[in-house]
């Protein structure tokens, strides 16, 4: 096979080229757009297969641009960019089909796809960021191309939510430069090492490290929306179905926690964030939002509100994971990674199909949905399922090694944690099942509805990913599952 | 060598022929203007080309030479600024022939191309000259060609803040040519590399202090801003681009190379400099908060962005001084740059939809998709978002004072930040609300050439902050000044 | 006291007064003056550059650069009263 050291460059270029092409296309090309939309993704996808191959094989992919002196922009492709790539590209792919779907008579669509690539382009390129600096021109550019697609419907409530958004996500963006900055005059270094480059730093002046611990940490816990920075999470439920979908399962909070993946284990290093003492707040703040989100989803009526309410808590087992310092518990983080993504994205284009199928934006209206839309409440319950935990679905295998972790690190708490918040999951998302299969919409004023016209591009990609959801789990140990890559990851960044 | 050294001459001479030229035959005005450009502009790389290869080049005029005669001297950044000025008059002339094509503007027409390429040998004038009484005249001419420009339009709000920008640039001035006179006074001499040997005795920076107050007055330093809202938000686009991109840089620029040259004036008078920016970046910002119109709240931000240079020059106190100028030099750059993109695509803005009030801007049926566009990629820089220039400088300003441990300038160019995303977040809002108007709305409507340059410009904005590092090797060539001569 | 002391002084203080007027008159006419008062006291200041201990001749370039200020200050003048003038016009159009 051919070697191209270009490639990281080459899988960001497809979606940030499509990006200019889709917002001078015409807005009555649809045809047009949705080819340039579902070619590039499924090149991005091939790309990235070849990639991570490579990357397998052992293939290093560094490339380097000065921006300033000795500050460079750096993308690097290593086995954890891998992840997060595979997982954006693959879920870009099934939810452009959905959002064509969506879209499919809406205004707007040059734009929205326009800046709907830009996002993907952005969330590629924090994967593959080599250093903090080149992080936080992505992570900047993640905000600038996420917030028109929040205030996509241009009413007054999309533009309050999107205020909110913007205030919250570009305050942490300066937090991040303050950060940044901090790092560079701290280590004459922003590189993303395996071990960190803090360790003389930390053993100098501590104070000094653990503020920048703190101001990291804060700046990328806005927007993987954790405690207390996650009050914009579910404010911006206002976006699309499919926009929702992205900022959930790949883009914006999970860019958060990768980035806390990054700062942990590769700028400060496990043993150095252990050493100046922080990994343990850390992962009690990772708690608290873990129980807080769920109690919160309890009350929510709003279909996409408990489902928003559900993210904050079921992204933060990312963060405790990695806060752990655990090998074990690191699987699980990074397994989770991926699996949330994937159970989370089905449920909000679920949500989308029961939004535009039915009308049912509120679980009060979720009365037998399951019969009229089965495929689709199919893939919901599976999803659902997984959240709370149960073998074989993804989500168990998150917990699982979440939990054995916690026993590893001699953080007993853990346990009981999960099985805490395993239950809040069930009380939240049972009821919503229980709903949609057992009970007679008899109170139903609108009448039957008959049955919903949804065409396939809707109906496919939720069972699409729920399908991945049940693959994710059942078949977690066989080779290149994201169980197995993640192992491969935690060995590099523990260095064993 | 003499084709070389003759490239500065051309620099500044032939825009004053192309003036002379255009004033003559107002029906060419506009070709002559473009040709002129197109020429200096050729001169201008040819110059750079020069300065990269060998360094900086000195030209003395009539043979004397200093200190007795005058000496034009190009350097890395003298030629980055007269790129800035040739590359921005460029795009902003093109603008210009779209802005001013209409029936009613013939006047207008008439006017714009003389003042402005008499501006153009002004602005040049600065970025070549090496003594203090050579740059007081260079200034005065900017000046004389910006209140032109200003009251172009000639209705009543222009002529009255054109006046008021006059009376602001002559006080300006005289402070500098009293600065001026008490320098020669005490040293005798008038250029740079006679200052740069200079004691720094309380009087000379007495002196200097003077100079720095009538420059603050022409760059509208808070609290001597008064005059600039207005004057900027009142001219026709092109000339608000011309005003707001370039000309204050010109006195931004003698401050720069004061601040290279002069002896250190001391820890408390650059601790107020930067009090005075400090006071620009907050009051600058909460008035654009206010502003009710687009073109207003480009000006306030013009203000708040000159603070905030200020703040660069301060950034990092005595220990840093002699690198603060480059930090400072980005965020000028960057800023000409931006803010032109931006006051065109106000201006094309107003255009299409009729007004330019910002609480009505989404009740208009028409929405100039391409001119919001780069009004909102001119904001991406002026923000200061990565990977704009706006970023790079603001990186530095901040890296140099997180280096000297100033914390408060950290946290003024952060507020500042944060008041602009505020601001301009105003406007962009506006653009993408559609709530408010009954009728299907055009998104694509509003295409133009005109949109290409102001385009241009901002996506220029944007994307040199990815060369800041050759920028910035380019700027310190021929740094210091004594090196080459 | 020394002439050149008393011209130099003489040459601030008028440069003051300017600045006063310049800064506190209402009158458009007014400020304009005040600035030219500004600029004799600030030609002044440069004139005592060219003293020298009799008997040397005097520092020919002081003079070459009042003269050039003169130039200046004479243009922008001009500029001035033009605006102002065109300012009147004007307002009497819409007040008429």
């Amino acid at each position: 096979m051919m070697d191209a050291p270009l490639l990281p460059l080459f899988i960001l270029l497809t979606s940030l080229l499509a990006s200019p092409i889709l917002f001078a296309l015409p807005e009555r090309a649809a045809g047009l757009r949705t080819s340039i939309n579902l070619s590039m993704a499924a090149l991005k996808v091939a790309l990235v297969g070849w990639l991570s191959l490579k990357v397998a094989q052992g293939v290093i992919y560094d490339l380097r641009f000065e921006m300033l002196p000795g500050l460079e922009f750096k993308l690097q492709a290593d086995p954890l960019a891998i992840l997060f790539i595979a997982l954006s590209a693959v879920l870009w792919l099934i939810t452009t089909v959905y959002s064509v779907g969506y879209l499919e008579h809406g205004p707007h669509r040059a734009r929205f796809f326009g800046f709907f690539s830009l996002c993907v382009a952005a969330t590629v390129g924090i994967a593959m960021s080599g250093n903090l600096f080149t992080f936080l021109l992505f992570y900047e550019l993640l905000t600038l191309a996420t917030y028109p697609l929040v205030i996509h419907r241009g009413d007054a409530a999309a533009l309050r939510a999107g205020r909110i958004y913007l205030i919250y996500t570009l305050a942490g963006g300066l937090v991040l430069l303050l950060g940044t900055l901090g790092l560079w005059v701290l280590a004459g270094t922003t590189d993303f090492t395996p071990g960190g480059v803090l360790a003389d730093v930390a053993a100098e002046t501590p104070l000094a490290a653990q503020l920048l611990f703190i101001v990291l940490i804060g700046a990328l816990g806005v927007k993987a929306a954790l405690f207390p920075f996650h009050a914009w999470l579910p404010i911006a439920m206002v976006a699309p179905a499919p926009v929702s979908a992205l900022l959930h399962a790949v883009a914006v909070v999970k860019a958060g926690a990768f980035g806390i993946m990054r700062v942990v284990y590769e700028v400060f290093g496990i043993e150095t964030a252990q050493e100046l003492g922080l990994t343990a707040p850390l992962a009690v703040l990772a708690g608290i939002t873990i129980i807080y989100g769920s109690l919160k989803a309890i009350t929510q009526d709003d279909i996409k509100k408990r489902l928003a309410y559900s993210t904050v808590s079921q992204v933060s087992y990312i963060t405790l994971g990695v806060a752990l310092a655990s090998p074990i518990a690191a699987v699980g983080a990074l397994a989770h990674l991926i699996h949330q993504g994937l159970m989370k994205i089905t449920m909000f284009m679920a949500a989308g199909n029961l939004a535009e199928g039915l009308g049912a934006k509120r679980v009060s209206q979720m009365d037998s949905v399951g019969r009229i839309m089965p495929g689709t409440m199919l893939a919901f319950t599976l999803a659902a399922l997984a959240m709370i935990g149960l073998p074989p679905l993804a989500g168990f295998v998150s917990k699982w090694y979440l939990a054995q972790g916690g026993l590893d690190a001699g953080q007993d708490w853990v346990i009981a944690l999960l099985l805490g918040s395993s239950l809040l999951n069930a009380i939240y998302f049972l009821p919503m099942l229980h709903r949609a299969w057992f009970r007679d919409a008899a109170s139903d004023k609108a009448g039957a509805p008959g049955r919903p016209r949804i065409g396939w591009m809707l109906a496919a990609p939720p069972v699409t990913t729920a399908v991945l959801v049940l693959v994710a789990g059942g078949l977690a140990n066989a080779p290149f599952s994201p169980l197995e890559w993640t192992r491969f990851i935690v060995a590099i960044e523990y260095q064993e | 060598m003499t084709l070389d050294l003759d490239m500065m001459m051309m620099a500044i001479f032939l825009p004053l022929f192309g003036a002379i030229a255009a004033f003559i035959l107002p029906r060419a005005a506009a070709l002559v203007g473009l040709v002129t450009l197109a020429l200096t502009t050729g001169a201008v790389i040819a110059l750079g080309l020069e300065v990269r290869q060998s360094g900086a080049v000195v030209l003395p005029l009539g043979g004397w030479g200093a200190p007795l005669g005058i000496d034009l001297r190009a350097d890395g950044l003298s030629v980055a600024m007269l790129a800035l000025t040739s590359a921005v008059g460029f795009l902003v002339s093109i603008a210009a022939l779209d802005a001013l094509k209409g029936a009613d503007q013939a006047r207008e027409r008439q006017y714009f191309w003389p003042l402005w390429l008499l501006l153009l040998t002004g602005i040049n004038g600065v970025y070549l000259s090496t003594d203090i009484f050579n740059l007081y005249v260079m200034i005065e001419v900017i000046a004389l060609a910006a209140v032109g420009l200003t009251v172009l339009s000639a209705t009543r709000a222009a002529v009255q803040a054109g006046l008021e920008y006059m009376y602001a640039s002559i006080l300006g001035a005289l402070l500098f040519l009293m600065g001026v006179g008490f320098i020669y006074l005490q040293i005798g001499r008038l250029d740079f590399t006679g200052l740069m040997g200079a004691e720094p005795t309380a009087a000379l920076i007495a002196a200097v202090a003077l100079m720095f107050v009538g420059l603050a007055l022409k760059t509208a330093l808070f609290p001597l801003h008064l005059w600039l809202p207005a004057a900027h938000a009142n001219a026709t686009a092109p000339a608000s681009a011309l005003l707001s991109g370039l000309v204050v840089k010109a006195a931004l620029y003698i401050v720069l190379r004061l601040a290279q040259y002069m002896p250190f004036p001391s820890e408390t008078l650059l601790t107020l400099v930067g009090l005075m920016g400090a006071g620009a970046v907050i009051w600058g910002g909460i008035q654009a908060l206010r502003a009710e119109r687009l073109k207003l709240l480009v000006a306030w931000s013009t203000v708040a962005q000159i603070g905030l240079i200020f703040v660069a020059f301060a950034r990092a106190g005595e220990v840093g001084l002699t690198e603060s100028w480059k930090a400072a030099a980005l965020l000028i750059l960057a800023h000409g740059i931006a803010k032109a993109a931006m006051f065109l695509a106000a201006g094309r803005i107003k255009d299409e939809i009729g007004h330019d009030v910002i609480r009505d801007l989404d009740r208009a049926p028409v929405r100039p998709t391409l001119a919001q566009f780069t009004f909102a990629l001119a904001a991406i820089s002026l923000i200061g978002l990565p990977p704009s220039l706006g970023f790079i400088g603001k990186w530095s300003l901040m890296e140099g004072a997180l280096v000297a441990g100033y914390w408060h300038w950290v946290a003024v160019t952060m507020l500042g930040t944060l008041l602009s995303v505020a601001y301009f977040s105003r406007v962009l809002s506006a653009f993408l609300r559609f709530d408010r108007i009954r009728t299907p709305v055009a998104e694509h409507q509003g295409w133009a050439l005109a949109d290409a340059a102001p385009l241009t410009l901002a996506l220029t904005a944007i994307g040199l902050g990815l060369m800041a590092a050759p920028i910035l090797r380019f700027i310190e060539i021929g740094y210091p000044f004594g090196a080459a001569l | 006291m020394t002439p050149d002391l008393i011209y130099g002084l003489t040459g601030m203080a008028v440069f003051g007064i300017g600045l006063v007027g310049a800064l506190c008159a209402q009158d458009r006419l007014r400020r304009v003056l005040a600035l030219k008062l500004c600029s004799v006291g600030a030609a002044f200041v440069l004139v005592v550059g060219a003293w020298r201990e009799p008997p040397g001749a005097p520092d020919p370039v002081p003079h070459a650069l009042v003269i050039t200020g003169i130039v200046v200050m004479v243009s922008a003048t001009a500029v001035a009263l033009a605006l102002i003038r065109r300012l009147q016009t004007l307002e009497a159009e819409d007040d008429a």
